[in-house]
């Protein structure tokens, strides 16, 4: 047996040990010094086992040892033979950011950083060594058997009568003795029974072997490994008085305790991994077939449904079966959000820790299932949100009890599906926003800001690029980057941010998320001869204006009054550049859209209908368009703009006087 | 064809064992803890059990207590993976039924050795 190539399991190596130091770390958190969960340590202990068999076999040999120190810590935490305190769930909590630096080096192939690892190992065996623990030294390596000799082996081997219920076979060790050397066996059948009394699941018979050669007697206590405990076994060397005395048994068994352990559901069984490109391609391929469905749809409008009957049943049950088949394609790339709730915790201990604040984190809806691709990009704008709210939201306990509050502060992140849309919000009970100093802050920077705006539009100021307000730059956050890029990155995944706030009782930031990134839902309006696509979330209204109800404003352009608001009118066809003749607001059709709590109102042609589309990059196919956030193609064919709502409304409109 | 279980809960000791084995011309079956192993052996007969001792919900242990219970393996070589040199492991092990067992780290060579000892 040879040529397998260890190599093809490094990958499924890395990314277990990567889920096993993700629930390290989370379990770890959960420990707390006086409740030591037993459950908990045996997952943890447990998590670092695999990593260092995995390690070792794969022959990541820094990675085995290192996470060979972790396991006796934890194996002594395990058996109570530790407490746990403070100090060990500390030195824990780093060993798993060492272990991730050290994977991650052998998954790049890079010499291991051993200056980390080495100076953590140091730590951990001065804490192994340290007074806590009440455990001996480790049990050294058996003794050596005496010099070997080298003419032979006399051996005496008699199972014990139960032998073969341990399934072991007394052919198969002698046929091994075989290969050790020039052997000899006589079988004893003095046990052996008249044949009506024999139980055949009994070993009855007993062997004397002479074993020639040179061999050392550890090769030959070798054999008998397995069955050392159930057997009279007598391992002499051969032209030695054959004093026979059977090696004693080995030291009794230790009365073996291993009750079930009953463990937390864990949902790994009945899930395969896949490459997310193949899932990608999947889901891109169905976005063609839901294309070709809606072109044969299409195509299908100009027969006869009389004469074509059959042919239209197979079109509607074409389409039900491709919006399943999406359906099913699109689940498969949902996420529990609690991929990125999960890393918190940490994060929060940490910072507050550092701060000096007492933070309670409280998390619902981790079971929330977004797009991968959306998961991945609110990680960032939820660190800093998450950040934020530890650095600026909640005061410190000295402060907080001085203001009527728990000493500790609370942090709740949630998540759940509202309509098409998936909500995250990020609360505090800290501070809160302080408005005249946000305005404060924004007349000094130049921001339009005036004391009649209202709160929500005082709250929209802090997103404005370089805005902070905090008084001294810690090393946390308060660089003055930050909620300018959160709302952007939330933005460019079609999504919405919204802050509502509540002085001294702290603060709520609200995301609200399109469930994926690959397909919109659209209203599809007509200008002239192309058609554009309006994302619904962003459609507020449609209207046809009267006359009067437009005006031109000298320097706003033109604005159009709907219910006592002016909001400003904007011709998709002079935007766009497009070619004929502009028609009068009234004669047209105008949609009311709103974007960043701004309202702003498109003048288009005609209403076409409501689809859902789906999105193909401009930027990736030919480049960024300023005022398009991308492209799809239409039943027909044609491929239609999709109009970036909030790009438009931050080109046009001020913000809504109140 | 000899037929296997391999029962591991790190996926990379599982595939690495179950391919070597397949490499070698068994016929392999996988669990990745002891429950589903043992709901696994009821339904067929392996020939051999090998399988890891540390797994969440039904541990190596108990799964080769509760092998040893059914009529049909009763006499079947039921092997661990360990990295658990310490002898009272193995001793735990032995006492609940197992056949032997296989020190980790061990390399494909080894393994195969071992399980054609036991049902070459």
């Amino acid at each position: 047996m040879s040529g397998i190539d260890l190599g093809r399991f490094h990958q499924t190596f890395f990314d277990e040990s990567a889920e096993g130091l993700d629930a390290m770390e989370s379990a770890l958190l959960r420990l707390t010094p006086d409740g030591a969960d037993l459950e908990t340590i045996n997952g943890i202990f447990r998590a670092a086992h695999s990593i260092k068999g995995g390690a070792a076999t794969f022959g990541f040999s820094a990675v085995a040892g290192f996470t060979h120190l972790l396991e006796t810590l934890l194996d002594q935490l395990r058996s109570g033979k530790r407490a746990t305190t403070p100090e060990a769930i500390d030195v824990l909590l780093r060993s798993v950011d060492v272990l991730r630096g050290l994977l991650d080096d052998a998954r790049a192939g890079r010499a291991d950083d051993a200056g980390a690892a080495e100076s953590l190992s140091v730590e951990l065996r001065r804490l192994l060594d340290g007074p806590a623990a009440v455990a001996a030294a480790p049990t050294s390596a058996p003794l050596p058997g005496p010099a070997p000799a080298r003419i032979g082996w006399k051996i005496h081997f008699a199972p014990h009568a139960s032998l073969f219920a341990s399934g072991n076979d007394p052919l198969r060790i002698l046929r091994e003795l075989q290969r050790l050397g020039e052997y000899r066996v006589t079988c004893a059948i003095e046990r052996l029974p008249a044949l009506e009394d024999c139980v055949p699941e009994t070993c009855y018979l007993a062997w004397d072997i002479t074993l020639r050669g040179d061999c050392p007697r550890d090769a030959v206590a070798e054999v008998f490994a397995w069955v050392e405990d159930e057997c009279a076994l007598g391992i002499e060397p051969l032209d030695s008085a054959p004093a026979a005395s059977p090696t004693p048994a080995l030291a009794p068994a230790r009365a073996a305790v291993a009750a079930a352990r009953s463990e937390p559901a864990r949902s790994d069984g009945a899930s395969i991994r896949v490459a997310t490109e193949k899932i990608d391609s999947l889901v891109n391929l169905v976005g063609e077939l839901v294309i070709t469905q809606a072109m044969l749809q299409q195509l299908a409008n100009g027969l006869d449904p009389v004469q074509h009957e059959k042919l239209f049943t197979g079109l509607s049950q074409l389409e039900r079966n491709t919006r399943s088949i999406q359906e099913a394609v699109m689940a498969t790339r949902m996420l529990p959000v609690d991929f990125v709730f999960s890393r918190f915790p940490r994060m929060v201990r940490d910072l507050a820790g550092k701060l000096g604040k007492q933070v309670r984190m409280l998390t619902s809806g981790e079971q929330t299932e977004i797009d991968k691709g959306v998961i991945e990009r609110i990680a960032d704008p939820l660190t800093h949100l998450v950040r934020n709210a530890i650095d600026h939201g909640i005061e410190l306990p000295d402060e907080r009890l001085a203001a009527g509050k728990d000493a500790i502060g609370t942090l709740r992140l949630s998540a759940s599906h509202q309509g098409g849309h998936i909500v995250v919000e990020v609360a505090d009970d800290g501070r809160g926003l302080d408005r005249a100093r946000i305005l404060a802050k924004a007349s000094e920077r130049g921001l339009a800001a005036s004391e009649a705006m209202s709160d929500a539009e005082v709250w929209q100021l802090i997103f404005a690029p370089g805005f902070s307000t905090a008084e001294s730059v810690t090393d946390v956050s308060g660089r003055g980057v930050g909620m300018d890029v959160v709302k952007k990155n939330i933005e460019a995944l079609n999504g919405v941010v919204e802050i509502s706030s509540e002085r001294g009782r702290g603060m709520r930031v609200t995301i609200r998320l399109p469930l994926t990134l690959a397909i919109l839902d659209g209203m599809s309006v007509a200008v002239g001869e192309e058609v554009f696509i309006l994302p619904l979330g962003a459609v507020v209204e449609s209207l046809q204006p009267r006359p009067e109800q437009v005006k031109r404003m000298a320097q706003q352009g033109t604005v159009v009054r709907v219910r006592n608001e002016y909001l400003p009118l904007v011709d998709l066809r002079e935007w766009f550049g497009l070619p004929g003749t502009r028609t009068a607001a009234h004669e047209a059709i105008v949609v009311i859209v709103e974007a960043e709590s701004r309202k702003l109102a498109l003048q288009i042609d005609d209403l076409v209908g409501q689809q859902q589309v789906v999105i193909k990059s401009l930027e990736a196919n030919y480049r960024r368009v300023r005022g398009v956030s991308g492209a799809t193609i239409l039943g027909d064919g044609r491929v239609a703009l999709i109009v970036d709502v909030s790009a438009v409304v931050r080109l046009f409109s001020q913000p809504l006087a109140a | 064809m000899s037929r296997i279980l391999a029962v591991d809960d790190s996926n990379s000791m599982r595939e690495m064992v179950a391919y070597t084995l397949r490499a070698a011309g068994f016929d392999v079956a996988e669990a990745p803890d002891g429950a589903q192993a043992l709901e696994l052996a009821k339904k067929e007969n392996f020939q051999l059990v090998l399988c890891d001792v540390n797994m969440p919900r039904m541990d190596g242990i108990s799964l080769v207590k509760a092998l040893r219970q059914l009529p049909n393996y009763k006499f079947t070589p039921l092997l661990m993976l360990t990295t658990e040199s310490a002898p009272e492991k193995k001793q735990e092990g032995r006492a609940a039924g197992a056949t032997g067992w296989l020190v980790k780290p061990f390399n494909p060579e080894q393994l195969i050795a071992t399980i054609n000892k036991v049902i070459g």
